[in-house]
């Protein structure tokens, strides 16, 4: 195989540097076998230019921190293999999140601040009693909630979201998926309207214009789309069913 | 602007969560500090399991606190405090049963026949059904790993992070602690850096708790996520005051892979993976015709050392490496059971597990050592001053941690690191430090803007030359097999590297998140964490645990059977060593039976 030389656009802009203005550069790097762009951008950072800012921890596409856009769709860095890409790559930051620097992004208090909103733990009734035996669930049932525990919080779903980029306060498929996964768990206990009353809103199932392009760039392959259909179907037969509160009438949306 | 709170938590992962959670729940204020979003944090990457003894398994029957007590202590080659030990196994189910009630999707047990990859079939029990699973892991007598899926780690953090969010517990990200403030008695919190925009700001807080995981990236090949650089350990060591426990206690990885060094899990062993050389040769039970791949790690890393320098490594472009073999496990296993390691096959080398061999070699993975607590968790040397998780050595691995009792460990150590804490402040009296607190923190910030701004002024050394000859030189000289001229050529090499790093300078700008500055201030601590490991690693003339020394192969209870603590006095070149006494309460030190057979090269028996 003859070795590629690799040109990498790389978008730079220091927001704490009065002096720097936002533009593409571009740096030259000999593709070597089984390159990823951790490689690349490591070998960029220690060789070329020790100031560009990009996020890695894990390298190995479980922690999330490295979503950005390569030739224009969002993906966890570290798992793109330079190999099948073209000699001429572009790397952006993610759209949406506030930019750090570079490469950089601050999915964290998005992500923190819409765990918040839909109350991302489990809602319990009973304290934990250290001394007894586990509640037993079905290997099965906590398949499921594994399956849908599996969002690393990278980004990639609201970066290619067009919603999200119109409306920001939209809670993505991310967010509709963590409501589905305390759905699915029979020790969350949080009231029906509790989860209507986040979901049924714009800001929840009713801003999605179905788009469905978080699942097209989920780098886990999770069933955003699946999840956002079931969420609606819910949301209608409690519109349907008579509700102690409300006798009859559409679930609130606000 | 000064930020006061009872407890400063430095690290978000498994240990400071939980750690945070405890004394959150006895209604402290607590504020925690990372230098990533918590979820982000190193612990995500455990992929394999936590053990504790719950017995559920048809595997795991007879299993008990008693046995996993026993494991843990023949594990750490008696270097383990018993008294830890015994407290952890007792608390481990507790901490696993916790971990379901706040959401954790435990995989768990199927009743029925089972058949297992090496051909036996198993009956898990019909009142078992629905229990929390376990698996087996290498280096235990009993299947105790629980866990879930092949997510263990991320199941867990984001488990307890949204514990975290419940409590409304503040998390400050992005923010690195870069110096402890005390007056070389007490610890009144510390001076951190912000990882946005480059500011630096004193936390004052009642307690400090350090829980900021492993040192492996000062190594050149590590499992550990890239922040994994041993700050909080090198922080507490510049207070000149806190002593490190056992640095050179350093555990390596059988399975990284080549190249990357992305750990696949000791699952695939656990689950009946083989090792195989360049001829396709399953050469593990020619050294451990008992164990064969399910010895401990740190036995089969030396074995893969040591065939590989027989010449029977794969060669590559990245130097040498073995095979690990996962095709007869199954397609349908491998997607169910193994499917990160499969993912991590497929998405970074472009190989398939299922029907190809995985190229593999042993790396740095895990440390033993860490700042010295007694078995409350307070450090020795500051008042006020906690460690728990990776971080910390209060001593519960010894010279070798088994797989799946760290992550145990970081919830436990949370538990009561965070009570020891309720309890300590209850009694303190803060009012009459406020001011003392005030001032010193004053002064470790002027100190860290200075270090900024002569690093701005320039140098002629740079960050990341200085960074590599590093961790080239513990890769080389301080790795899995050590020698005393091997040692002592290591310890001359950083004691220089780490003089050229007086004249440090950077090549660019520091405004802002600058990279380069972040490397740049942590370096020079990193430095001394590396000579304490070398250091450490050449006084210790005997083979104990992970720390296996070709000139002296035996154990030594009669002059070793004690612990290394660090201590760095102001301007030194060297650590100081001293050492005190492992905790024996209940096992007196034996053979490590389940370890390293003494086929060859008899290097396991005790000696004295
Ligand atoms: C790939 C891999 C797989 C593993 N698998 C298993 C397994 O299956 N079972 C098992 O028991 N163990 C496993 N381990 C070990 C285990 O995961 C770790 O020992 C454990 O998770 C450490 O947890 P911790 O909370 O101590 O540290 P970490 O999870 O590393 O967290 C450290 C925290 O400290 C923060 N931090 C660090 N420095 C600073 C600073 N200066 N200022 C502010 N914040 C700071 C970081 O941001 C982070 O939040 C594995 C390790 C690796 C490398
Ligand atoms: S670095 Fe962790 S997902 Fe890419």
């Amino acid at each position: 195989m003859d070795k590629r030389t690799l040109t990498f656009r790389i978008f730079r802009h220091n927001p704490f540097d009065p002096v720097s203005v936002p533009r593409l550069q571009e740096f030259r790097v000999e593709e070597t076998p089984r390159m990823t762009l951790y490689t690349a951008l490591t070998r960029i950072r220690e060789e070329m230019d020790p100031s560009l800012q990009f996020d890695f921890v894990c390298r190995s596409a479980v922690c999330g921190s490295c979503a950005m856009l390569v030739n224009g769709r969002p993906r966890l860095a570290c798992r793109t293999r330079t190999e099948p890409l073209p000699d001429k790559v572009t790397l952006l930051p993610l759209p949406f999140f506030r930019l750090v620097g570079d490469l950089s992004v601050d999915t964290g208090t998005w992500f923190r601040d819409m765990g918040r909103r839909v109350e991302s733990w489990v809602h319990q009734h009973r304290a934990f009693e250290p001394g007894a035996e586990e509640e037993r669930m079905s290997n099965e049932q906590a398949q499921a909630i594994y399956e849908l525990d599996r969002c690393i919080e990278c980004g990639c779903c609201v970066a290619a979201c067009g919603m999200a980029q119109m409306s920001p306060d939209f809670l993505g498929s991310a967010g509709m998926l963590r409501i589905a996964r305390f759905l699915v768990d029979p020790r969350d206990h949080r009231p029906e309207e509790a989860v209507f009353e986040v979901i049924g809103t714009e800001e929840g199932v009713f801003g999605c214009i179905g788009l469905l392009a978080c699942d097209d760039f989920c780098p886990k392959d999770l069933p955003l789309a699946s999840r956002l259909a079931y969420l609606r179907r819910r949301l209608a037969l409690a519109a349907m069913r008579p509700s102690p509160s409300t006798t009859t009438g559409p679930v609130p949306v606000r | 602007m000064t930020i006061t709170t009872d407890v400063l938590v430095i690290g978000a992962g498994l240990a400071g969560e939980r750690t945070a959670i405890q004394v959150a729940s006895r209604g402290l204020q607590v504020i925690l500090l990372s230098l990533v979003p918590p979820r982000r944090s190193h612990s995500t990457a455990a992929q394999g399991g936590m053990q504790a003894a719950l017995g559920n398994m048809a595997r795991s029957q007879g299993d008990s606190p008693d046995v996993h007590f026993e494991d843990t202590v023949k594990g750490s080659d008696w270097g383990c405090d018993q008294d830890v030990a015994r407290r952890f196994v007792t608390l481990a189910p507790v901490a696993v049963r916790e971990a379901a009630y706040w959401g954790v999707p435990w995989s768990r047990v199927v009743a029925g026949r089972h058949k297992l990859p090496d051909g036996d079939e198993v009956e898990e029990a019909q009142q078992k059904e629905g229990l929390i699973a376990a698996r087996n892991f290498g280096g235990t007598k009993k299947w105790r790993a629980c866990y879930a899926s092949d997510g263990t780690g991320h199941a867990l953090v984001y488990a307890l992070d949204n514990e975290v969010l419940k409590l409304g517990i503040q998390v400050h990200d992005r923010m690195e602690a870069v110096a402890l403030v005390h007056d070389g008695q007490r610890c009144y919190g510390a001076v951190a850096r912000d990882l946005r925009t480059g500011e630096v700001r004193p936390y004052l807080a009642r307690a400090t708790v350090i829980a900021t995981g492993g040192h492996g990236r000062i190594y050149g090949h590590s499992t550990n996520g890239l922040i994994n650089e041993g700050t909080g350990m090198a922080i507490a060591l510049d207070t000149g005051v806190v002593p490190l426990g056992n640095m050179e206690a350093v555990q390596f990885h059988p399975t990284g892979v080549v190249p990357g060094d992305i750990l696949v899990s000791e699952a695939c062993r656990g689950d009946g993976g083989y090792l195989l050389d360049k001829d396709e040769h399953r050469f593990m039970p020619d050294y451990e015709p008992a164990k064969k791949e399910l010895a401990s790690r740190d036995v089969v890393s030396r074995r893969m050392v040591q065939h590989i320098r027989k010449g029977l490594g794969v060669e590559s472009p990245y130097g040498p490496h073995l095979w690990l073999d996962i095709r007869h496990v199954g397609k349908q296993h491998i997607e169910a059971n193994l499917r990160e390691v499969a993912t991590i096959c497929r998405d970074f080398l472009g190989i398939d597990p299922v029907h190809q061999l995985i190229p593999v070699r042993p790396t740095q993975h895990y440390s033993m050592g860490g700042v010295r607590t007694n078995s409350s968790g307070r450090a020795y040397g500051l008042a006020g001053l906690y460690a728990a998780g990776e971080a910390a050595c209060w001593d519960l691995h010894g010279f070798n941690r088994l797989g799946g009792n760290s992550v145990a460990e970081t919830l436990v150590a949370g538990m009561v690191v965070g009570k020891t804490i309720a309890e300590d402040l209850w009694w303190l009296d803060i009012p009459s430090s406020e001011r003392v607190a005030a001032s010193l923190a004053q002064e470790a910030c002027r100190q860290v803007e200075e270090r900024v701004h002569r690093l701005n002024a320039g140098g002629t050394e740079h960050v990341f030359d200085l960074r590599n000859r590093m961790s080239n030189i513990l890769m080389e000289k301080v790795g899995i097999f050590r020698n005393g001229t091997e040692l002592a050529e290591a310890v001359e090499k950083l004691t220089e590297v780490s003089h050229r790093a007086r004249r440090l300078g950077l090549q660019s700008g520091g405004a802002g998140a600058s990279p380069e500055l972040a490397l740049a201030l942590r370096l020079p601590g990193m430095i001394r964490l590396a000579l304490c490991i070398a250091y450490g690693a050449l006084q210790r003339t005997e083979s104990r645990g992970s720390h296996h020394r070709e000139d002296h192969p035996y154990r030594d209870d009669a002059h070793w059977l004690k612990r290394t603590l660090a201590t760095w006095p102001p301007g030194a070149d060297l650590p100081a060593l001293s050492y005190e006494p492992v905790c024996i309460t209940e096992l007196p030190p034996g053979e490590r039976g389940y370890g390293e057979s003494q086929v060859l090269a008899g290097t396991e028996k005790v000696h004295g």
